[in-house]
């Protein structure tokens, strides 16, 4: 039923909550929380060294996987889909999925990083194949794949708090004077333009993976300046268009308009043609955990050959250059070994493989952004004026990426307990500069600063919050800066042969799923032909 | 206020001008005491009606009380011996904080208390004798300052003109425009002011530091009342209704206020109204018998929502039924359609049957686990007015209600008003053909509500054929019949599926209940 008598909200209440709310604001009790991250104890001991030698008989393998992210997992999946099991992934962490694992308390599972996929476009074949055996594409429809509606981002997908007002969408609808909108209006028809555009290699300006994209230079000429320099060039200086474009970069590489690569920038919004039937082809699919739905999905896929806590610590190509030296290290008896494998791939960011395999790679002009991501455990689903709760929430007040809601996919009713996960680059600052602000806070400094961004959004969740676990990322997503197309040690590590080969989302300088995923199927088929096995080809 | 010709009296320590000005603070106090005071009963008598209905009694009771209770203050004057400056001032700043937070207060305490009049005329008994103290206590202080003639002339001259200026202000400009509860503030801070007004002036003769204490604390939490009126007002929606609230509760899932006027009892769920006793028969005959005539043996039956429970009241009428299985969210909706006595006898005790099971919990996510065969299943969710409602409507809701539903079932499914809304009440339609059953609307008209749609849908073509049992309210042969005629108005016409990521049918609901109530 039935009849709405009114359209005025009517809320729960009584005079406790007077009470709180004229009281409320002054007194703060401590709020319960764990902060953490990347195991950096692991990950400094291969910066400093420190590994105790490898001991027993060098141990003769076909395929070291080296890294447990998405790329490594993808690679991993790859290899199995072809029926080919004699590999082992080593993971330094106590579990494998990368920037995409997650956590889970009595109220939900959440994720600590990546946690959405958009549909993939027609040129995703792998990631698509491997979407289909997951089940998460159900069917064929006549406009192309069907996807499943549990996993599909629900309505309503995002909502913006734009003076003081939620309203639908991540742009403003209301309130701008026309040069604004024009503004916004111009920059969108060049998205669209660029999105259909084909270079004269034939290829689209620009894909998804970005490999597939075109060479033309009057595309990639855009590489030699930033986002916002392109943005200035063209005039298009609206503050509301300029504070949403800078939220985008944020959102996808950590970083500012300022610092990201023109190509990249535009990339953003040009390279999504989503295939679906239903129309759903600018939806996304997540899931409560985020992104750790797809890496458990290929991590049991490939159960028995993942080795979590071991580091693979050193790889140097063997003097004939037909196989490779992979000392590991185990941390669960601190003891270290070597294999002798036919084919290694380094699925792991740059920065690290450099000190692994200092020979094969070097670090190049890399820089990573580092991210916080904290996970609030609410009583209650957050409110406020104008459109209802969205799975994504974000304020254009805000310094933060806003917050998603863990529950969004999985149930209806709009009260109860939930966990928000709120997003925070930390992109202002030089990312050395920020890594050692993000280390030097602490717990409750995290908290506080959360806490007030997340109140600043939602008053109404005084009284509400249970706990604030914060995460930290020190090296979160590789920062696509003018030049990155072109960059030395990047095309290096890409034409990289066997014995050693390299997978990761850092070949592609976009630290996306997708890519990541990319990067994986490739290696892994490089590996197959390496070895003189039959295979269909992905990607 | 313009030059008063005031007089200074014998007796004054104090200069001739320090005494007139003080003499005009105190007849500008009259004026806005004597406002003040008409403000706080009209608060008093509106809140009573609108909270209590009944309007002409409870005004009437109100101002009498109100009334009588200046005759107490003013007979209590005679107490007040000595420093009747003092006492006026903090009968001033008592008045402040009670006036100014009495409309707050009332509303607030309205779901809390369990005698609400207690606490009005008790609070109308207050105000009323603090009211009462200060005209005789004025006119004492300013005897000396005035002759008795002048003195009465001008005490019951700003007193009348303050309760023309109350009775004027009251309806036309702060009841619409302030509302109520900052009606009540604003004043408050007058009573105050007066209070602080003349300590400023009394300051060389008197200590004041105690009084100007309590008048500032007073004011700050006027001022906060002020600031965070829009909150109250929320809080305190007994305002919203036309009714007399007879229960109020929250629930973590929503707000729950029972209504009665006369023999009308209604439920609201967040300000929504459910059902009138006066006409929910309709309703719910209607939502039941076309799906219970339509299957040969309906041994179990499942209902998902319709907490009220009277839904079920008219499923167990049938003794074919042998088994229902009730979903609702809320577990407070369900005890207290189960355990109160007056709910219950609503229901018939459908929810203390034996042949009940009641399962609290999120449909959407039940429906997904859920196992079994049910051979009627009767949905009955409120309108699709949130994203969480909706997707209670979508094609991969249904798909699970469909894998619930046996080969010969039936289900049913409330859709809204397909006069107000035909396009959202059109869609529930084309989205459980898109989830493969069939489907086929019709309508009532229930007088609360008004032309009111439900779908049948089933995995069969819906016949015809039906079995009204005898001896409904509603329901016929032939007024079952008459509900599968639409006439143009609310004919079927093309519209979108809704599904869980585009959300059709709550942007189509907003769209037109929008228009439609302009």
């Amino acid at each position: 039923m039935k009849v709405d008598a009114s359209r005025r909200e009517v809320l729960a209440g009584g005079s406790a909550a007077l009470g709180a709310a004229l009281l409320g604001g002054c007194a703060q009790t401590p709020v319960a929380g764990t902060l953490d991250g990347a195991d950096w104890r692991r990950g400094h001991l291969l910066r400093d060294g420190g590994f105790p030698e490898p001991e027993g008989p060098v141990e003769e393998v076909d395929v070291v996987i080296a890294g447990g992210g998405i790329a490594g997992l993808a690679t991993g999946w790859r290899l199995a889909e072809a029926g080919f099991a004699n590999f082992t992934l080593f993971e330094l962490e106590d579990r494998t999925g990368g920037n995409a694992r997650s956590g889970r308390n009595s109220v939900s599972a959440y994720p600590l990083g990546a946690h959405y996929l958009p549909v993939p476009n027609r040129e995703a074949g792998a990631l698509r194949q491997m979407l289909r055996g997951f089940g998460i594409i159900t069917g064929d429809g006549a406009a192309g794949p069907v996807y499943d509606p549990y996993q599909l981002c629900a309505d309503l997908e995002e909502r913006l708090l734009w003076r003081g007002q939620w309203q639908e969408g991540l742009f403003p609808q209301t309130g701008l004077a026309s040069p604004e909108r024009a503004d916004y209006k111009a920059f969108e028809d060049a998205m669209a333009s660029f999105r259909v555009a084909i270079g004269n290699d034939g290829r689209p300006a620009f894909a998804i993976p970005m490999a597939l994209s075109s060479r033309d230079p009057r595309f990639t000429a855009l590489d030699g300046l930033t986002f916002a320099a392109w943005l200035d060039a063209r005039e298009l200086t609206a503050p509301a268009l300029r504070a949403y474009l800078r939220y985008c970069c944020r959102d996808d590489y950590g970083a500012e308009p300022e610092h990201v690569s023109a190509w990249a920038g535009i990339h953003y919004f040009a390279a999504r043609r989503g295939w679906a039937a239903n129309g759903d082809g600018d939806r996304e699919l997540t899931w409560p955990e985020g992104n750790d739905r797809l890496a458990t999905l290929m991590a049991r896929r490939i159960s028995s050959q993942l080795r979590p806590a071991h580091s693979v610590f050193r790889v140097v190509r063997s003097p004939d250059g037909n196989t490779a030296e992979v000392d590991v290290h185990d941390h669960a008896n601190a003891r270290s070994r070597r294999l002798r494998a036919k084919v290694v791939i380094m699925a792991m960011p740059h920065f690290v493989a450099s000190r692994i395999a200092p020979e094969l790679c070097d670090a190049g002009a890399f820089s990573y952004a580092p991210w916080v991501v904290a996970n609030v455990t609410v009583s209650r689903h957050p409110e406020g004026k104008g459109v209802s709760l969205a799975w994504d929430n974000v304020s254009t007040a805000s310094n933060s990426l806003g917050y998603v809601v863990a529950t969004h996919q999985s149930a209806s009713d709009p009260t109860g307990p939930t966990v928000l996960t709120w997003y925070y680059p930390m992109s202002k600052e030089a990312p050395q500069t920020a890594r050692k602000i993000m280390l030097t806070r602490s717990l409750e400094q995290w908290q506080a600063l959360v806490l007030r961004d997340l109140m600043g959004m939602n008053p109404d969740l005084e009284g509400a919050i249970e706990r604030i676990d914060v995460w930290r990322w020190g090296h979160a997503m590789i920062r696509p800066t003018p030049g990155f197309l072109t960059d030395p040690a990047r095309q290096r590590a890409r034409e990289s042969q066997p014995p050693v080969l390299f997978a990761h989302s850092d070949l592609s300088g976009l630290s996306l799923f997708e890519e990541a995923h990319y990067r994986g199927v490739t290696a892994g088929e490089r590996t197959l032909s390496h070895l003189g096995l039959a295979y269909e080809r992905l990607a | 206020m313009a030059e008063m010709e005031v007089s200074a009296g014998p007796g004054d320590g104090a200069d001739g001008r320090a005494a007139g000005s003080l003499a005009v603070i105190l007849l500008v106090s009259v004026l806005v005491v004597a406002t003040c005071g008409l403000i706080y009963e009209l608060l008093a008598g509106t809140l009573a009606s609108y909270l209590l209905g009944d309007s002409v009694t409870q005004f009437s009771t109100v101002i009498g009380t109100y009334l009588f209770a200046m005759g107490v203050g003013s007979w209590l004057s005679r107490h007040v011996r000595r420093d009747e400056m003092g006492v006026f001032v903090r009968v001033e700043i008592l008045i402040a904080m009670l006036g100014g937070w009495s409309a707050a207060g009332l509303f607030l305490l309205f779901p809390l208390v369990g005698d609400f009049r207690l606490v009005l005329y008790a609070l109308v008994l207050a105000i009323g004798a603090l009211v009462g103290l200060e005209i005789p206590l004025l006119i004492r202080i300013l005897r000396h300052r005035f002759a008795f003639r002048e003195l009465v002339s001008n005490v019951l001259t700003y007193d009348y003109v303050g309760a023309l200026i109350a009775s004027l202000l009251f309806p036309l400009v702060l009841v619409p425009w302030l509302g109520m509860i900052r009606t009540g503030f604003v004043f408050g801070l007058a009573n105050v002011a007066v209070a602080l007004a003349l300590l400023v002036a009394l300051r060389r003769q008197r200590r004041i530091a105690g009084d100007v204490l309590a008048a500032l604390m007073v004011t700050a939490s006027l001022v906060c009342g002020m600031v965070f009126a829009d909150r109250l007002q929320r809080w305190s929606e007994v305002a919203f209704y036309a009714e007399p609230v007879i229960y109020a509760r929250s629930t973590p899932y929503q707000r729950i206020v029972l209504t009665r006027r006369g023999n009308d009892l209604r439920l609201y769920l967040n300000g929504n109204l459910q059902f009138s006793t006066r006409d929910e028969y309709r309703y719910h005959e209607a939502l039941v018998w076309p799906v219970l005539g339509r299957v040969a043996s309906p041994r179990a039956v499942l209902i998902l929502g319709g907490g009220d429970g009277l839904a079920a009241r008219e499923v167990l009428k049938d003794a074919r039924v042998g088994h229902v299985t009730l979903v609702d969210l809320d577990p407070e909706m369900t005890r207290l359609f189960r355990d109160s006595p007056q709910l219950s006898q609503l229901n018939a005790g459908a929810l203390s049957s034996p042949r009940m099971t009641v399962h609290n919990a999120d449909a959407f996510r039940w429906v997904r686990a859920a196992k079994g065969s049910y051979d009627a299943v009767i949905i009955d969710f409120p309108d699709p007015t949130e994203f969480s409602l909706g997707k209670l409507y979508t094609e991969t809701f249904y798909r699970e209600v469909a894998r619930l539903l046996a080969p010969d079932g039936v289900m049913t499914v409330q859709s809204t008003s397909p006069l107000v809304a035909p396009a959202s009440y059109w869609t529930v339609a084309t989205t459980l053909e898109s989830a493969g059953l069939r489907a086929r609307g019709y309508h009532a008209y229930v007088p609360s509500f008004g032309e009111w749609g439900f779908t049948l849908a089933a995995h069969r073509a819906v016949e015809d054929a039906v079995h009204v049992p005898p001896g409904l309210r509603f329901l016929t042969p032939a007024s079952e019949r008459a509900m599968f005629d639409f006439p143009p108005d609310m004919a079927r016409r093309p519209t979108p599926v809704n599904r869980l990521d585009n959300q059709a049918l709550v942007r189509s609901f907003a769209r037109e209940w929008g228009q439609y109530e302009g």
